[in-house]
């Protein structure tokens, strides 16, 4: 299941290890992004830290961790092709996993429902 | 254009290097580990071929002598030709900086360093501090060095807590990077509903770990802020200092001495005020003038006065910041600056604002009828319009900016400052006549019912233009930086 | 007053048309405050053939006959006529930032030509636009390896030019960083004490290549044992060099900055200059400054425009690589069309006349009776003289018989009392230098 942060990130865990990125929402409202700041693997965050940078022509804004975790992988493909975070933000344009996770933290963040509510108000 | 290194063939030499009059010694000579690999893939062409490319780049450029150049918050006024010709003078152009360092050798760089003790007498007096150094190389700089001096100033006193530095959300961005340089966490003012200072939004942000504020004066929205000697006050009072972003000084240059406003230090762009060229984006020199209980801090070296006449330069300030320059600040730059400011003299420097601030607000009436307006006041030396009505059409500021292009003008500054949507901000300078500015304001006029008749003609914009408008996601995406190996 | 192109009739025409019956009313309505000052401590203005005058007398005050021997990062090079006539095209140097890149074609080319003129010397990936001068280069690299590295510990050769080091003091005084400096070994860096230095937290070890005494030394087994530790190896280059010595970037450096002005650039007195900065592509959305990259239009058209600006202070304010918002652009176009006139071939003759030079005025210098040369290592177009008395001393002398001698190395060195640095260019002739060596013997010894 997908959570969403109110920060407009997604993420969602299977067998212990979470997938997240940025929500389409958010890559919409962004633009055309250009590149995006990974975190290093093996390096932990808490909920909340900035775990990266998508960047734009004209804007840089930072990615926080919505849960706690370590870095695990992160997706080499958009180095390549960072017009990905636009196509498919939420699909193959995630930005890394996270192992060692604090499930805890997901009951601070909200479900699908919950965030297409918060994004159309 | 083709790229210069494309163009030429193999062994063509551009200057000829006199004879070797002694023993030769080449690459090959040096021991092996210590060898370039293979010669550097510079250009090979002619002297002629070297000149032609670069003169025909040259003519793809808009600049201030072929185009009038309103880009708001840069004051693209004309530069003086004798400004170029006094810096070429051998005397001063010639100079190696290390020669004034060598005992006796002052004595060899007298006229270099009465330039720059004048020059620095007369930024004190128009900016009404106590003393200035010409050190920083660039407006940035000029904010660093001021930034940097506040904090010595309070570690000085033995007050560690003050960590913060106050900036007003309509600041340029090189006011937060400038204090995050020198060590401080930024803390943004709101701006009120006249464009001002939020006076109850700064009391709240004051406290005993605000180091000081950075306040451009006039600000960024072209307005001379009616608070502005109260936030002064109110920051002193908190104990912490202000600094004055000069960025928009030629608003009020021989007319209001931020010194006499209260300002601690302030920064002044000699490029903008005082007609050096901008040379399409530096070199540049921003002089910090300074109130008395600075001047302890200021970088080294100074120039002193001697009951003689002479002039030395002078190392001993135990409590000054140290070197923001290699030596003396951007000399060539800052002899530009006296050359205009011994030309234009107490009246003229008046007469510089005056003209400025007039322009600027006949601009302001003749357009105000076509775009937005978010505050009806009088403005400074610049206009900070917006494009709003115009997207209804879907035709945005850099959509009118293009037009501009194509009719003949250099484009204002656009979405700055940030806290106005689609903003085109104006600035005429006061060396532009007033027929310029009429065709300038009939063309803003012209794009603005077009916009309305036929956006999408607006939005194909420029046409005339040698190129038209560039991928620039594309770029950022896949950056090419460099050209490819031609071989 | 000149330059202000209204008249009396234009102004009250204007002030009709914005609802003001005088100037000072406009300025109460803008809010301003009435002057507290009359400016009367400013002179009144002069005209054009005044002031020219005036200034030609103050150049006439500076002396300008002297044999330069001067160098320690700023040398005395020979300058093509062409280049000031390129920097004089209107379209250049009155032009600003690039904004409006269909508008700006030119100064966004030759940015972009710059960029790979300075990389093919240094033997690099990618540069920027290019940077204040060479000290605040050298701190804007500290910075960016403290920022991509996490790591707070700079390791610092003293062989690094004093003014450099000067200003990287200055400059880091209130970051949260700490800087070691290690000695010189025999006018060489310690390699090994460099090295000693670096630990878990180091983010770069910065060198001078050639170093500040002049001495060229291989640093291709240190650059590669500085990055097996994590750190970013960092070296500031004098270009002309460059022609001919290994280059940084076949060295393994991770970035190499450094003083542009050899490049073309007149001495001026200390400025303007150019700071110049490379890197490798992985580096590259960290450097600072402003950088073009290519780009095509709608049509196919290849141009240029300003790239990765979201770096920068304009976008990312206080979290910016760093405050710069302009470049040395002026500067940069004056090396680039120095290097285009000189060209492949040139610059090379330009760094061989040079190193001929200085080794024959070590010869004939180091054979004046009490002078040697300190330290045995190869050297570029400078090297270090110990004198058998105060180099200071010997070098005011010097300035009376008409030569900038070199530069006392006393001053930012105390235990080099002695020692003059010397500096030799491609202007240098037979006959000045063997006049410096008669000189210098003259002084020390009559």
């Amino acid at each position: 299941m997908k959570y969403y942060a109110e920060t407009h990130e997604w993420i969602e865990v299977v067998d212990g290890i979470a997938t997240m990125g940025i929500s389409v929402y958010a890559a919409e409202e962004l633009g055309d992004l250009t590149y995006v700041e990974m975190p290093a693997v093996g390096k932990a965050f808490a909920a909340g830290a900035v775990i990266g940078t998508v960047e734009s022509v004209k804007a840089a804004s930072d990615i926080f961790a919505p849960i706690g975790g370590t870095v695990s992988e992160v997706n080499d493909a958009l180095a390549d092709d960072p017009a990905l975070l636009n196509q498919a933000p939420e699909g193959d344009g995630w930005i890394c996993r996270l192992k060692d996770i604090k499930e805890d933290d997901l009951k601070k963040l909200l479900t699908a429902e919950q965030y297409q509510k918060t994004i159309a108000e | 254009m083709e790229l210069i290194f494309n163009q030429g063939a193999a062994g063509r030499r551009g200057v000829r290097l006199p004879k070797c009059d002694v023993r030769p010694f080449t690459a090959s000579d040096l021991p092996a580990s210590l060898r370039r690999g293979a010669p550097a893939a510079l250009p090979e062409v002619s002297e002629l071929e070297a000149v032609r490319h670069y003169t025909l780049l040259s003519r793809l450029n808009m600049g201030v002598d072929t185009q009038f150049y309103p880009l708001g918050s840069c004051t693209m006024k004309y530069n003086p030709k004798i400004n170029e010709r006094m810096a070429a003078l051998p005397g001063f152009a010639n100079q190696h900086p290390l020669l004034s360092q060598l005992r006796k050798g002052g004595s060899l760089c007298q006229g270099s360093l009465e330039v720059l003790y004048e020059t620095e007498r007369m930024l004190s007096a128009l900016m009404g501090f106590a003393a200035t150094t010409l050190q920083p190389m660039a407006g940035a700089n000029g904010e660093l060095t001021s930034v940097m001096m506040f904090a010595a100033y309070h570690k000085a006193r033995g007050d560690q807590r003050r960590t913060v530095m106050l900036i007003p959300d309509a600041a340029h961005g090189t006011n937060p990077a400038s204090a995050a340089m020198a060590g401080f966490d930024c803390r943004e003012i709101a701006s009120n509903a006249d464009g001002d200072v939020d006076l109850d939004a700064l009391r709240a942000a004051l406290g005993d770990d605000v180091a000081g504020i950075m306040l451009t004066c006039p600000n960024t929205l072209g307005f001379f802020d009616k608070n502005v000697e109260k936030v002064v006050e109110l920051v002193h009072q908190a104990g912490g200092l202000a600094y004055c972003d000069g960025a928009n000084f030629n608003a009020i240059v021989g007319r209001v001495r931020p010194g006499d406003l209260g300002f601690d230090a302030m920064h002044v762009n000699v490029h903008k005020t005082f007609s050096t060229p901008h040379g399409g984006g530096g070199p540049g020199a921003g002089p910090v003038g300074v109130s008395e209980k600075l001047v302890p801090f200021l970088p080294k070296s100074r120039v002193v006065k001697h009951a003689d006449g002479s002039y030395s330069l002078a190392y001993d300030y135990p409590q000054s910041i140290g070197y923001i320059a290699p030596f003396y600040g951007n000399f060539g730059i800052l002899l530009r600056t006296y050359t205009y400011l011994t030309m234009c003299g107490r009246e003229g420097c008046k007469r510089i604002s005056e003209n400025a601030v007039l322009n600027a607000n006949y601009i302001r009436a003749r357009l105000a009828p076509y775009y937005e307006q978010k505050f009806t006041r009088y403005c400074m030396h610049e206009c900070v319009l917006s494009a709003r009505p115009q997207t209804r059409f879907g035709v945005h500021a850099l959509d009118i900016a293009k037009a501009l292009l194509d009719a003949g003008f250099h484009a204002p500054t656009i979405y700055f400052p940030l806290i106005i949507p689609e903003a085109l901000m104006i600035e005429p300078t006061e060396t532009e006549s007033k027929e310029m500015l009429d065709r300038f304001c009939d063309a803003m006029i012209d794009i603005a019912k077009k916009a309305e008749s036929d956006p999408e003609a607006i939005k194909r914009c420029p046409l005339t233009m040698p190129i038209g408008r560039l991928d620039e996601v594309s770029a950022a995406r896949q950056p090419v930086l460099t050209a490819r190996p031609c071989c | 007053m000149p330059f202000i192109a209204n008249t009396d009739a234009d102004r009250r025409e204007m002030l009709a048309a914005i609802g003001c019956a005088s100037l000072d009313q406009l300025w109460d309505k803008a809010n301003v405050p009435a002057p507290t000052s009359d400016f009367s401590m400013l002179p009144s203005g002069r005209s054009e053939y005044e002031v020219a005058k005036h200034l030609t007398h103050l150049a006439s005050k500076n002396a300008t006959e002297l044999v330069c021997f001067l160098g320690m990062g700023y040398y005395d090079h020979f300058v093509p006529a062409a280049v000031s006539e390129i920097l004089g095209r209107s379209g250049f140097y009155t032009a600003y930032t690039p904004y409006q890149a269909e508008a700006s074609q030119g100064t966004l080319q030759a940015i972009f030509e710059w960029q790979t003129a300075i990389c093919r010397l240094t033997g690099m990936d990618v540069a920027n636009a290019s940077l204040y001068d060479g000290g605040t280069a050298v701190f804007e690299a500290m910075v960016m390896a403290l920022r991509s590295t996490q790591r707070r510990h700079v390791v610092l050769a003293s062989a690094v030019s004093p003014i450099f080091r000067e200003m990287l003091k200055c400059y880091s005084a209130n970051l949260d960083c700490r800087i070691t400096t290690v000695p010189t070994d025999d006018e060489r860096s310690n390699q090994d004490a460099l090295l000693a230095a670096v630990d878990d937290d180091t983010a770069c070890v910065i060198v001078q290549y050639p170093n500040a005494f002049g001495t060229i030394e291989d640093w291709t087994a240190c650059v590669a044992a500085i990055k097996a530790r994590g750190a970013l190896a960092v070296c500031a280059s004098y270009p002309t060099a460059l022609a001919v010595v290994k280059t940084p970037g076949e060295c393994g450096f991770d970035i190499v900055i450094g003083e542009g002005q050899p490049l073309g650039m007149p001495l001026s007195f200390g400025g303007p200059y150019l700071g110049y900065m490379c890197t490798t592509s992985k580096l590259m959305r960290k450097m600072p400054g402003r950088i073009a990259g290519q780009a095509k239009d709608a049509s196919g058209r290849t141009g240029y425009v300003l790239t990765l600006q979201a770096r920068e202070q304009h976008i990312r304010r206080a979290q910016a690589m760093s405050n710069i918002c302009s470049n040395e652009n002026l500067c940069a176009l004056c090396a680039l069309s120095y290097m285009t006139l000189m060209g492949k071939q040139g610059l090379i003759e330009v760094a061989e006349l040079c190193m001929a030079k200085a080794r024959y005025a070590l010869d004939v210098l180091s054979s004046i009776r009490g002078v040697r040369r300190v330290g045995s290592q190869p050297f570029f177009n400078e090297f270090v003289l110990e004198l058998p008395v105060d180099a200071a001393e010997v070098s005011g002398r010097m300035v009376e018989k008409g030569f900038a001698a070199g530069f006392p190395l006393g001053r930012y060195y105390p235990e080099r009392q002695n020692q003059l640095l010397v500096s030799v260019t491609e202007k240098r002739t037979h006959e000045e230098i063997k006049g410096f060596a008669n000189s210098l013997e003259a002084v020390l010894w009559s």
